[in-house]
């Protein structure tokens, strides 16, 4: 007989490590947990990188060596389309694919240029940010060659300094929130689902291991899984697309925390999951009515505050919506965690509800 | 035929059991006991009550009523000292998915609190070569003798086989049974269930028919059919020295067939 006394601690960690290896394994914990949310970063940090860009068409006819072109040609946020001939840039005009159609004739009579600019309805709004930008650059322009006649008015445009808050500090905070859903979620209901089903649980019980070791180590495999899937996204977003960490190391900690508590709320859900589904083929509709709209509405691609009100209201309620606001604060405003406390609340409010109602439903077999 | 010792120590004292689920009676009053150093079979029909009679001396379900003791321990304040001492093997269960059958032995080692190497489990069980093998990838004998395997991990006093040899073919089930046996001659009791005869009659040292909740006998094999035949019985079909199943292994090699 064994002389040593019966270690529980033991029993937890050779649960958590057998778990561990076995989701390092399964191809859909890291396609979920890593490879979807590097995906949609990836997507979403090139198409929305630089906010908005304006496509003119530039005529044949037009006078490219004027300073009226010169100063459109330093314009960000203005891109010249040259190789289109003249009757493609009119179809496209129509379609909006491009936003209008540019020619400067040189007027061989004062005013030395005219420029004629088209314009379309298919784009009126960003007919509307050309038309700002030529205005400026006239202004600029027609003010340098007049020297000496007294402005009406004067502009004093200051900027001050800040950070400049980019698409990715949007949108990883967004999809690391939405990788501990699904993990938290889905990992869970399968794994504590097929070992009910296959027995597996119910061979655990036949040695002395207790429960709670067998939950508890679970949880602790999926939590290293899921938190070193965060720290991968932190790193990539940062050292590959600039994510900004005010804090630096202390930044990506209180991140791994909110992490941890992110995935132990997810959890919740995912054992409440596993104890209604009768089989394998109902986990992943239970599991979807539960991430789909909280994919759509917490503010994982577009901000809350795009919704309408009512729809805020139901955003408002969901735990993803503050988890994504705590991790915005942490990383891009340099928030403490206790500078959180209003979504700790909320979440520590869905904590309780959540595993009140997971105690209730979860089986053992 | 195995020699018992001279006292027959009981290590499983079962007495009027009884297991409702709800309106439904699966077990009604049943008594026995099993030796020290046996291999025991419970046989009979199929909801005859033999599973669950067994998961409850193996801690796994709750009894209704009757008192049950597990190597001199109560099964109902006792419970952690008899998951110690027993193995337990489950009819069709599985194991923990995307694991080797190493990796599953060293969480089975961290389960029952024990140190043991994969390679010397797997010994004990020929599987070594395997050792690098998921448990779902094993032909049916093979994952019988993994089962197994695990079952002995904390040096058991006593291991619980259900119907080990369901869907064997007659190599795989021969080779089964020298193992069990083995297992018996180190001086583990083991406790069996099954629904083939020819299997009890060798390879168990006593029986007990159940049905419909009850036992109906209790008995060593040789006994029981001594007893029949001295009734008068007799078998309507004249009895050849050899019969179906010797053919097939006499044409098939007595090797054990990998796959």
């Amino acid at each position: 007989m064994n002389p040593k006394p019966y270690s529980n601690i033991k029993a937890t960690l050779a649960i958590a490590k057998a778990s561990f290896r076995s989701i390092l394994r399964s191809p859909s914990a890291v396609v979920f947990t890593l490879a979807f949310p590097l995906i949609f970063i990836i997507v979403f940090a090139n198409i929305g990188g630089g906010g908005v860009t304006v496509d003119v068409g530039v005529a044949k006819t037009c006078d490219t060596i004027s300073p009226v072109y010169q100063a459109l040609r330093n314009t960000k946020v203005v891109h010249l389309v040259q190789d289109q001939s003249a009757e493609e840039m009119n179809t496209n005009l129509s379609k909006g694919s491009i936003d209008a159609i540019l020619d400067i004739r040189k007027n061989n009579s004062k005013p030395p240029f005219t420029v004629n600019v088209e314009y379309t309805k298919a784009s009126a709004e960003k007919g509307n940010i050309l038309r700002s930008i030529l205005s400026n650059i006239y202004y600029n322009i027609n003010n340098s060659a007049n020297v000496g006649t007294p402005p009406v008015a004067e502009i004093k445009e200051t900027t001050i300094q800040g950070r400049e808050y980019k698409y990715i500090d949007f949108i990883l905070p967004g999809q690391l929130g939405f990788s501990l859903l699904s993990s938290g979620v889905f990992g869970t209901a399968f794994v504590f689902l097929s070992l009910r089903l296959t027995l597996v649980i119910k061979r655990f019980f036949a040695t002395p291991v207790k429960r709670y070791s067998i939950v508890l180590g679970e949880a602790i495999a999926r939590m290293a899984f899921s938190l070193l899937g965060a720290l991968f996204i932190i790193l990539v977003g940062h050292y590959m697309f600039g994510f900004t960490l005010v804090h630096g190391i202390t930044t990506v900690l209180n991140m791994l925390v909110l992490s941890a508590i992110g995935l132990i709320i997810f959890m919740g859900f995912g054992f409440t999951v596993s104890g209604i589904a009768k089989n394998e083929s109902t986990v992943p509709p239970l599991s979807n009515i539960i991430t789909l709209p909280q994919f759509l509405l917490s503010g994982t691609f577009f901000s809350v505050t795009a919704f309408p009100k009512w729809l805020q209201t139901i955003s408002y309620a969901l735990p993803l919506t503050h988890l994504n606001n705590a991790m915005r604060k942490v990383a891009f405003e340099g928030a403490g965690l206790g500078d959180i406390t209003h979504q700790l609340l909320i979440l520590g409010v869905w904590f309780i509800i959540i595993y009140a109602v997971a105690i209730k439903t979860f089986k053992w077999e | 035929m195995h020699f018992y010792p001279m006292t027959k120590q009981p290590i499983i004292t079962v007495k009027d059991l009884v297991k409702n689920y709800g309106d439904f009676a699966a077990v009604k009053g049943i008594s026995f006991e099993v030796y020290e150093g046996e291999i025991f079979g419970l046989l009979g029909p199929n909801g005859a009550g033999k599973t669950t009679t067994l998961e409850i001396i193996e801690t796994l379900r709750q009894k209704t009523s009757g008192s049950i003791t597990v190597d001199g321990f109560d099964i109902e304040s006792d419970t952690d000292s008899i998951k110690k001492r027993i193995g337990v093997q489950l009819q069709a269960a599985g194991y923990y998915p995307n694991l080797n059958l190493s990796e599953l032995i060293v969480l089975f080692s961290g389960l029952y609190g024990v140190d043991k190497s994969p390679t010397e489990m797997l010994e004990k069980v020929a599987l070594t070569d395997k050792a690098k093998a998921k448990y779902k990838d094993l032909s049916g004998g093979q994952k019988q003798r993994f089962s197994i395997a695990t079952t002995l991990i904390n040096n058991p006093r006593i291991i619980f086989l259900d119907e080990p040899t369901t869907g064997l073919d007659p190599q795989a089930r021969r080779n089964l049974w020298d193992l069990i046996r083995e297992i018996r001659d180190q001086g583990t009791t083991v406790v069996i269930t099954t629904h083939y005869m020819d299997e009890a009659e060798v390879l168990c040292d006593r029986v007990a028919f159940v049905d419909g909740g009850y036992i109906i006998g209790i008995d060593t094999p040789d006994h029981f059919i001594d007893e029949l035949v001295s009734s008068g019985f007799e078998r309507k079909k004249q009895v050849k020295l050899a019969n179906l199943e010797d053919v097939f292994i006499n044409l098939t090699g007595k090797e054990w067939r990998e796959g």
